[in-house]
């Protein structure tokens, strides 16, 4: 019996351990995210923030569910121009119309999860491509977004009536508050009750069916919340850009969030959000290299494939055993 | 007429292109008995085990699980009707800990989990079964070690936890013993033979000598024809089991 009484006293320890470690890695976040204004220019940290929180949208179907979305800038980039249409065209405060941007995108998650889904592997990724390549196309010629010349001055408005957001600091301020609620929404899913059964799927989906699951309906209302939370970040980012355009719907910003999420570290909390910084830095302050950041972009993935597989986050977890 | 059998099979057959690997097997599981499905390697155990869970889709005939036609049934159904099945390769989830793996089976009676906006401690009332399941396999120490960690054996008894945690009306077990050690291999046959009670069990086991303690009746296979059916007697003394079955190497 005194076996029994051991071991739930040592996984008491780890589980301890890694609840301290999440909550230590989320205060340095928060004093990070408070400071950062002061030492960097804060429209770079905005958008930085919301290429984190897309990251971190992604991070949870590649992450938690074994789904790689190769079209996820879809997501991001409809959300994107809705948003920048309804603050624009109709009026709307920034408020409303990040929400009709996030539920175009969850739409768009639902339809194209539903259709997607049903695939696997390298079949799925394939499919959402081919997905995102429609939208894209649909964004290329559809009137409202104005192909090429995207839609451009967008007012930032008063958040719910109140909060001016042309004002840079209340901006800072908003927009850092709905990164910390995708945040934590994020971290939310993946630690509850559907949350486990989405780690299991990812593990032995056929053992999870085998005890009464159905898998496919766990996978699609993952994908769309995922959609959802790409769509939150395209959103805000048309709000703190003042602009939606082609760009956020390609397909190199498909791809940039898979190099975001697996440099930073795919399967955990904050690796997407240190590899959204780091791309969107090395992407800033190597822009006056033209061409060659591209190029350097890939060796740095190259190498931290090869260094870090786990990404850096995920390397530096494992080191002290702890899961950030 | 067959309200005393709980699954029944008729002429089911499964070809992979030309090759039969399961022909014209028409099976009647009792209900609450432990049913043993042997036979030599690849003689189409796993495959019928596949089809009757909904794995994989018959090429030709058909099922009745509790007077029920499951033959169009997608696996996850099947499995909530209460046919829960094993599988003969360890399948645990290697990331999460053994009471995790277990809280998932627990998880499906709180109806289904979408409640994402939920803290996963809403799941903490489950951990004292779960670790009831743990101790009754002699997995109480490793709770919570990942079950990727445990050795292969404990991950066996866990998958077996894990199918119990279900309930289910009727397990199909495909090789609960391989790997084992002796002594876990009779700790399982005991709690095999202690759940067996108020269920039905098909097994598939190539170790005889438990084949021959648990079951009430054994149904031979080879090459995806049933050869013999009945006790274990009755069986044993078949000139062709002997010469198809004994003879390939499992004296
Ligand atoms: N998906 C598949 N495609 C083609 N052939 C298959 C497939 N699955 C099984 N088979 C073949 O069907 C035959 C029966 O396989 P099965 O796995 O059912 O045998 P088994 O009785 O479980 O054997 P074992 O005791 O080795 O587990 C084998 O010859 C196998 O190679
Ligand atoms: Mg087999």
């Amino acid at each position: 019996m005194s076996v029994r009484l051991e071991a739930p006293a040592i996984a008491a320890d780890a589980t301890a351990r890694d609840r301290r470690a999440n909550a230590i890695a989320f205060a340095v976040m928060v004093g990070l995210i408070v400071l950062a204004p002061f030492v960097a220019y804060p429209f770079f940290i905005m958008q930085a923030l919301c290429f984190a929180l897309f990251a971190c949208a992604f991070n949870l179907l590649i992450g938690y569910v074994n789904l790689l979305s190769l079209g996820h800038a879809m997501f991001l980039g409809l959300a994107s121009y809705v948003c920048a249409h309804a603050a624009k065209v109709w009026g709307l405060e920034p408020v409303s119309a990040i929400a009709l941007g996030v539920a175009a995108s969850a739409a768009l998650g639902v339809v194209t999860g539903a259709l997607a889904i049903r695939s696997i592997g390298i079949y799925f990724a394939m499919i959402t491509v081919a997905f995102s390549q429609m939208v894209y196309f649909f964004c290329v010629e559809a009137p409202f977004t104005h192909g090429e010349d995207g839609i451009q001055a967008v007012p930032q408005g008063r958040a719910l009536g109140l909060f001016d957001l042309s004002n840079p600091w209340i901006l800072y301020v908003f927009v850092a508050i709905v990164f910390l609620f995708g945040f934590l929404a994020v971290q939310r899913t993946v630690n509850s009750p559907f949350g486990e059964i989405l780690k299991a799927i990812r593990e032995n989906e056929p053992r999870v069916i085998s005890l009464g699951y159905r898998s496919m309906q766990y996978k699609l209302a993952a994908f769309s919340l995922s959609a959802a939370i790409a769509g939150l970040a395209g959103a805000t980012k048309a709000i703190v850009a003042q602009n939606a355009s082609l760009t956020d719907v390609s397909f190199a910003m498909s791809g940039e969030v898979v190099l975001m999420t697996l440099v930073g570290g795919m399967g955990t909390f904050y690796g997407p959000v240190i590899g959204a910084f780091i791309v969107v830095s090395m992407q800033n302050y190597l822009a006056q290299y033209g061409e060659w950041v591209t190029v350097i972009q890939g060796v740095v993935f190259v190498a931290c494939v090869l260094v870090f597989r786990r990404g850096i986050v995920g390397e530096l977890a494992a080191r002290a055993r702890i899961s950030l | 007429m067959s309200g005393n059998d709980i699954l029944v099979t008729d002429g089911l057959s499964k070809r992979f292109g030309d090759f039969s690997a399961v022909s014209d097997v028409s099976l009647r599981i009792q209900r609450g008995t432990i049913h043993a499905l042997i036979g030599p390697n690849g003689a189409g155990k796993t495959t019928c085990f596949n089809m009757l869970t909904k794995f994989i889709a018959p090429s030709s005939g058909r099922i009745t699980f509790n007077d029920r036609d499951i033959t169009a049934m997608r696996p996850a159904d099947v499995a909530r009707l209460g046919l829960v099945r094993s599988f003969q390769i360890s399948a645990v989830f290697p990331h999460l800990t053994a009471l995790e793996n277990v809280r998932i089976a627990l998880q499906r009676k709180r109806g289904d989990s979408f409640d994402f906006w939920r803290s996963k401690s809403a799941l903490e009332p489950l951990n004292l079964r779960a670790l009831e399941l743990l101790d009754s396999v002699g997995l109480t120490s490793f709770a919570y070690s990942k079950a990727g960690e445990i050795s292969y054996g404990r991950k066996r008894a866990l998958e077996f936890a894990t199918t119990l945690a279900v309930e289910p009306e009727m397990m199909l077990l495909d090789e609960p013993m391989a790997g084992m050690g002796h002594e876990d291999i009779d700790r399982i046959a005991e709690l095999i033979r202690h759940v067996s009670a108020n269920r039905t069990i098909l097994m598939v086991e190539h170790n005889l000598q438990v084949v021959a303690n648990l079951s009430h009746r054994i149904t031979v296979l080879t090459r995806g024809r049933v050869l013999a059916e009945g006790d274990y007697r009755t069986v044993s003394e078949n000139d062709e089991v002997r010469e198809a079955y004994m003879g390939a190497g499992h004296a």
